[in-house]
Order: C-alpha cells, then structure tokens, then sequence
C-alpha cells in the first residue's frame, strides 16, 4: 500500500508542481482558473486514451511511439511555456500594478488563456498515462488491489498537496517581485523540458547524444530522492546529462531569454509599477 | 578508441552520428518476477546498442535509467525496443519505476577487453 502510493505520488508531482507555478504565474488573469481546470479535465482524457493505446495488444505504440508522444508533449509544453513567459514580459508590469491595486482578476488586453489550457493539458497527460497505466494494472490485479488502489489515491493527494504548498508559497512573495519569480520558474522549468524531449529522441536513435555522461553529480545529489527529483521538475535538474540534452537545456534557456528581453524586458517589473498608473 | 574519436569529435562541436560502429545483435533484458533477467549486462563501449526488453509478466513496467536518461513503459506481456550508447565505460543504473526494488546495472567496458 504504501509503495503505491510512493510510485503514485512521484507519477503526480510532476503534473502538480507545474499546474501550480502556471497557476501562479497567471496570477490576476481573469478567466485564468475555467482554462486551467479544462486543462487538467482534457489531460486526464488524454493521458487515460494513451495508457489504452500502451495496454493495447499492437506493438506500434511501443517504444517507438511512446518516445516521439512523450517528445511531442513536452516540446508542446515548451513553446506554451515560452508564448506565457514572452506574454507576461511584455504585459506583466502593467499586470503587476493591476494586482496590486484592485487584487485579483483584472482584464488584460489579449491573454494567453489557450497556452495556459495547453501547459496544464500536457502536463497532466505526460505524468499523467503513467499514473493510469499503473494504477489500472494495480487494480484489476485482484487480491491486493484494494489495498493499493488506496495506496495509490493517497499518493495522488500526497502529490497534489506539495503542488498547493508551491501555490501557497509563491503567492507569499511580494507582488513588486512576483512576476519576475515566476518567469525564472517557468524558463528553468521550460528548459528542463527540453532537455528531456532530447533524452527522448535519442533513446529511440533520432537524435545523436553527443556524448553520454559529460559530468557525472550523481554522488552530490541524486537524481533518485527526493531532493533530486524536485529539481529534477522544478529546474530540469539531471545528475549524469549527455551532450544532446545540454544543448536543448542551454538552447530554451538563451532562446526563450532573449525573446523575453526582445517584446519586453526582465527587470521592468523591478521598477516600482505604482508610478506608471496609465 | 572509438570511444575517444568520438570525445574528440564532440569536444570540437562538430554534429556526428555515431552510425558506422552498430553492434548486430540487440542485447536482451527480460523481466523475470520481481526482477530482471539479468541483473547485470555487460556491454561493449563506445557501441550503439539496441536494448530489447521483455516483460513477460501482467503488470506494466517502466524501465528508467537516470544514468541513462531512459524511460519507456513496457507493457504486461510485451516488449520493447530502445538505443543505448555509445556509452563511456563504467555502469550505468537502471531499475523500474512502478518497483523501484527492481534493479540492475548495465556495465559497459572497453570494446578490446569484452569477454563476458
């Protein structure tokens, strides 16, 4: 029982840990919650439609196809990740002053309800079909199935409490900083998953991994407990990277960066927002 | 040597695909219980690797490496096919996600001395 729910709630945490800094980082967007909410809703569908397809007799959604899907996802939730923090560049001061003097759930100009929709979307389907395909296989195994189907609920809980707590935590900082803490978030986190679509394309021998290893942490910090696994999420943190997913990491980073400083810039919102009422 | 042509060659920064040393024969994991079968996998350096891995068994299993960057589920009574390599030797983790007690190590050693 408990071992499900451990394999549970590692499964979630990926999901809950992204839905809560995107939730975060749309903050004072109206409408934000509805999009985010259909996100989760058409994730589950999704990620319930690919553990069929991974359970299904035929073999051509095995490896193969699994990688390209998981690549695909996570590429997906790159360019949102890069259309939300380009967005918030350019709008997030005038969105912080927003905040800051009526609170929350002001109008904006055009938003990005649809990227928020589509993060939160893939995120929940990545993660997502895992926890499906094992918690199916666990509850239709008989005898003990009970025992660990509640195992597994209590990990999904487990998961998305620690998601709540990075929500609860990040709207502690102070609004004046707030949005800049967030875009880092989402540039280290979109640049994470980058470099594991590249771990993905090279596993099924479509992109080369200029060089496995390049250096090797594993002794400093683990990527298999917990600490590791968080910044694993969180930062795209990898003990032992190959060459390929050093080079998609580095490339995000700069390339969403430098769009960022192109339609806005970072530090503006270091400016204080309250002398810049129009 | 191979090995070392290929740092070389990633060091300089140049784009290479490692096509020309492909071992022929895929190397086999099977899943036997609550293990794998074998635990230990010996396997030559500085070779692109096609790793097939076999579950037998009904429940689902995803076979990760994080030394690795490895990840794919294999379902109960199916299997599946991945790429490994060229890899530095030394060993190299890997275990099961779903039962993080599964565990093995890909051992990988220099293609001269590859007796096994």
């Amino acid at each position: 029982m408990l071992a499900t729910a451990v394999i549970m709630f590692r499964e979630v945490l990926e999901a809950a840990l992204i839905i809560a800094i995107v939730l975060g980082a749309s903050r004072g967007i109206a409408g934000r919650g509805k999009w985010i909410a259909a996100g989760v809703g058409l994730g589950l569908l999704g990620a319930s439609i690919v553990a069929i397809l991974a359970n299904a007799a035929s073999s051509e959604f095995s490896g193969y196809g699994q990688a390209i899907l998981n690549a695909v996802i996570l590429l997906g939730a790159v360019a949102m990740l890069t259309w939300h923090n380009v967005w918030m560049s350019a709008h997030g001061r005038q969105l912080s002053a927003e905040v800051k003097a009526v609170g929350l759930d002001v109008r904006s100009g055009q938003r990005p309800l649809a990227a928020l929709l589509l993060i939160t979307l893939v995120a929940v389907m990545r993660e997502g079909s895992e926890a499906v395909l094992f918690f199916w296989a666990i509850a239709t195994s008989g005898e003990q199935s009970l025992n660990m189907v509640i195992g597994g609920l209590g990990g999904v809980v487990g998961g998305m409490l620690v998601g709540l707590l990075l929500y609860i935590g990040l709207l502690r900082i102070p609004v004046r900083h707030f949005f800049s803490v967030t875009s880092w978030l989402i540039l280290f986190l979109a640049s994470g998953l980058a470099a594991q679509a590249a771990g993905f394309l090279n596993q099924v021998g479509l992109l080369p991994d200029l060089g496995n290893g390049v250096w090797n942490t594993s002794a400093i910090l683990s990527q298999n407990s917990l600490a590791g696994q968080l910044l694993h999420i969180l930062v795209g943190y990898i003990a032992r990277p190959s060459g390929i997913e050093i080079v998609f990491y580095t490339g995000t980073f700069l390339t969403i960066l430098i769009l960022m400083r192109i339609f806005g810039n970072l530090q503006g919102r270091r400016i204080n927002a309250g002398g810049n009422p129009a | 040597m191979l090995d070392r042509i290929f740092f070389a060659c990633f060091a300089a920064g140049i784009f290479f695909i490692s096509v020309s040393a492909f071992a022929a024969d895929p190397l086999m994991l099977s899943i036997r219980g609550s293990r794998f079968e074998p635990e230990l996998l010996a396997v030559p350096a500085g070779v692109k690797l096609k790793l097939v891995i076999r579950n037998p068994g009904n429940l689902p299993v995803e076979f990760e490496s994080t030394d690795l960057s490895r990840e794919v589920i294999v379902r109960g009574q199916g299997e599946t096919e991945i790429y490994i390599g060229p890899l530095d030797p030394g060993n190299y983790r890997f275990f099961n996600d779903f039962n993080r007690d599964m565990q093995g190590t890909i051992v990988a050693k220099p293609a001269s001395n590859k007796e096994n």
